[in-house]
């Protein structure tokens, strides 16, 4: 299964293959088109030349609820004036999976219980998703995507607004999902712990990809951050530190 | 981290509504016999009340009589006439309009996400008007005989919401936003092509009815084909918004997450864009211009069942009926035997709730 695409201005002959079972991180300065890519992959914006395949099949020749049960998303876009409560926001996420006529049904009801309690947010169920804060409406918004039960989970930067504890369950927890992910990142030691692959976008391009120890190079990152890097390695994971270049 | 809910633990030690869904459904339940029954109530006491005052019990058996053939004739026959002939189309026609004002109103708010919405924004009113205005002025539509003024109406409103919709997709896609600015704009145009209208006319007597006109009346409602397209029009509004519903839940929460959730957000607010215009451009050209329903009714419904438009959606429909059949027997009844337009009555009951809802935009949450 492979996700390929081709010139974008902000992103420009780029190809990306996530794979089966494994966490693909994409990270890179701002403005380096993560984000770009990111909409590129789950076809809210449609690049004229890319070519997007999702489980062998091309992804315009899916209907969108077809491409819904196949790519959870959780967006950056939090909803947050909703009237709807916690509960009633996560079973949106069953909307791909019922028929126009069909409610949601006790199994959904579990289904979005369970997706509650692997982010930790059980007791927000009943509560007015608008009176939540940043961090409680992430872990909501990546339990609807769990929800939705699709092959592939898409993120884009989950860990907004997280305490670094969250940081650490939400990536775990995608991680521990064993389904097929590409999450949008902005820290690199996150990266460097709960990513398998990564790729580095800057300048529109791809500068680097492959497995984390490959992409977490001091020469490779140097460069396109602007920051002088030291790679440590403690209890068998990559730590990477950050010092001002020429400080 | 692991599954908090361990499977076999729902075999009665835990009724599964953790979530709160069970209590919702049961609410909305109530909410909807009870409203049911009171706009049934509300029905019979309107068409009850008025110059010639009739019990309830016979209002009913009229009905009863008239509609299935049921009981023995033992009233007066001007009564059956008041009742069947005058009162009860009027009723039927303010419960049609009340509805279809309040779930396109509920449409409008979840499709431009601004809980200030309502059918008037998109500038049909205004377009409706426009075709009255020519229609009482300049005699347009006369090839419609009496049915010139509705017909002329629904050509304007009709024209109206064509032209928002070409102006909001003029850039490519129809956004919120794009949706709201044509909307106003278009309106004010129209306004002013109606004010103009008026004024290019010279006739006293055709301002003034024009301007009776624009306040919204039921007056003219008879048992004809304008009652039954809006019959059919609006249930058929109502119901394919309460079928939606799903879907207006995640369009009110963003584009993007319609579109995550397997929606294309552009075709569906098409789509909704279309059905509101049919639905706004029927009930204007039956009742003129009634503002405010369509804006207050759907806080209200939330209000009592939540945010889901599968449940809204019914409820702000009964809530409409039964607010627009009371405001028609006030405006019948205040001055009389004068009638108020009923327009009047429903801004003097929704501009107040509008100023407690600015208020409490103010303090955070709608």
């Amino acid at each position: 299964m492979s996700w390929r695409y081709g010139a974008e201005p902000v992103i420009d002959g780029v190809s990306v293959t996530a794979l089966p079972g494994r966490v693909l991180g994409l990270i890179g300065p701002n403005g380096s088109g993560k984000t770009t890519l990111l909409r590129l992959l789950y076809g809210a914006l449609r690049s004229p030349s890319g070519r997007i395949t999702v489980d062998g099949r091309p992804l315009p020749s899916l209907t969108p609820r077809e491409t819904a049960l196949r790519l959870a998303v959780v967006v950056q876009e939090t909803g947050g004036e909703t009237a709807l409560t916690v509960a009633e926001m996560v079973l949106l996420g069953r909307g791909p999976h019922l028929g126009t006529f069909q409610r949601t049904g006790r199994a959904d009801h579990e289904i979005a219980a369970r997706s509650l309690a692997r982010v930790g947010a059980t007791h927000l169920g009943p509560r007015p998703f608008g009176d939540l804060s940043g961090g409680e409406r992430q872990r909501v918004l990546i339990a609807r995507a769990l929800a939705q039960q699709a092959t592939h989970l898409l993120l884009d930067e989950p860990t907004n607004h997280l305490d670094i504890r969250y940081q650490h369950e939400v990536l775990g927890l995608v991680r521990g999902l064993g389904t097929c992910s590409v999450v949008v990142l902005h820290d690199l030691n996150l990266a460097a712990r709960y990513c398998d692959d990564l790729v580095l976008l800057g300048e529109g391009g791809v500068v680097a990809a492959g497995s984390v120890g490959e992409v977490l190079d001091p020469a490779i990152l140097e460069p396109v951050y602007g920051i002088g890097v030291k790679r440590v390695e403690h209890d068998g994971y990559l730590h990477l530190l950050f010092h001002p270049r020429g400080g | 981290m692991t599954t908090v809910l361990p499977e076999g633990r729902h075999d009665g030690v835990r009724e599964p509504d953790a979530l709160g869904i069970g209590a919702q459904r049961r609410r909305t339940v109530f909410w909807l016999v009870t409203l049911g029954a009171a706009l049934v109530v509300t029905g019979v006491i309107a068409v009850g009340t008025g110059a010639v005052a009739i019990g309830p019990v016979t209002v009913a058996r009229v009905i009863a009589h008239q509609a299935f053939g049921l009981g023995e004739v033992s009233w007066p026959a001007p009564a059956e006439a008041i009742v069947w002939q005058v009162r009860l189309p009027r009723v039927l026609l303010a419960m049609l309009v009340g509805a279809g004002l309040a779930v396109c109103g509920v449409a409008l708010q979840a499709m431009v996400r601004n809980v200030l919405a309502d059918p008037y924004l998109l500038g049909i009113n205004s377009g409706a008007s426009s075709g009255a205005a020519a229609a009482i002025l300049f005699g347009a539509g006369a090839g419609f005989g009496r049915y010139a003024l509705p017909a002329s109406a629904f050509l304007g409103a009709l024209a109206a919401s064509l032209l928002v919709f070409l102006v909001a997709r003029s850039g490519g896609r129809v956004t919120s936003v794009r949706l709201l600015l044509a909307g106003v704009a278009v309106g004010y145009a129209l306004y002013a092509a109606t004010s103009f209208l008026i004024f290019a006319s010279g006739s006293a007597e055709g301002a003034r009815s024009v301007m009776f006109w624009l306040l919204g009346s039921l007056g003219p409602a008879r048992w004809d084909a304008l009652l039954a397209v809006a019959a059919i029009v609006i249930g058929g509004t109502i119901a394919g918004l309460t079928v939606t519903g799903r879907r207006l839940d995640a369009l009110a929460v963003g584009d993007e997450t319609a579109h995550t959730l397997g929606l294309s957000p552009d075709r569906f607010r098409l789509r909704l864009l279309v059905m509101v215009s049919l639905c706004v451009g029927v009930l204007v050209s039956a009742a003129g211009s009634i503002g405010f329903v369509g804006l207050v009714v759907p806080h209200l419904a939330r209000r009592l069942v939540g945010a889901p438009h599968v449940r809204v959606v019914p409820v702000a429909a009964l809530l409409g009926a039964i607010l627009l059949v009371a405001a028609d027997v006030l405006a019948r009844v205040a001055l009389a035997p004068q009638e108020i337009p009923i327009g009047i009555i429903t801004a003097l009951l929704g501009a107040p709730f509008l100023l407690i809802l600015i208020r409490r935009l103010q303090g955070g949450r709608p």
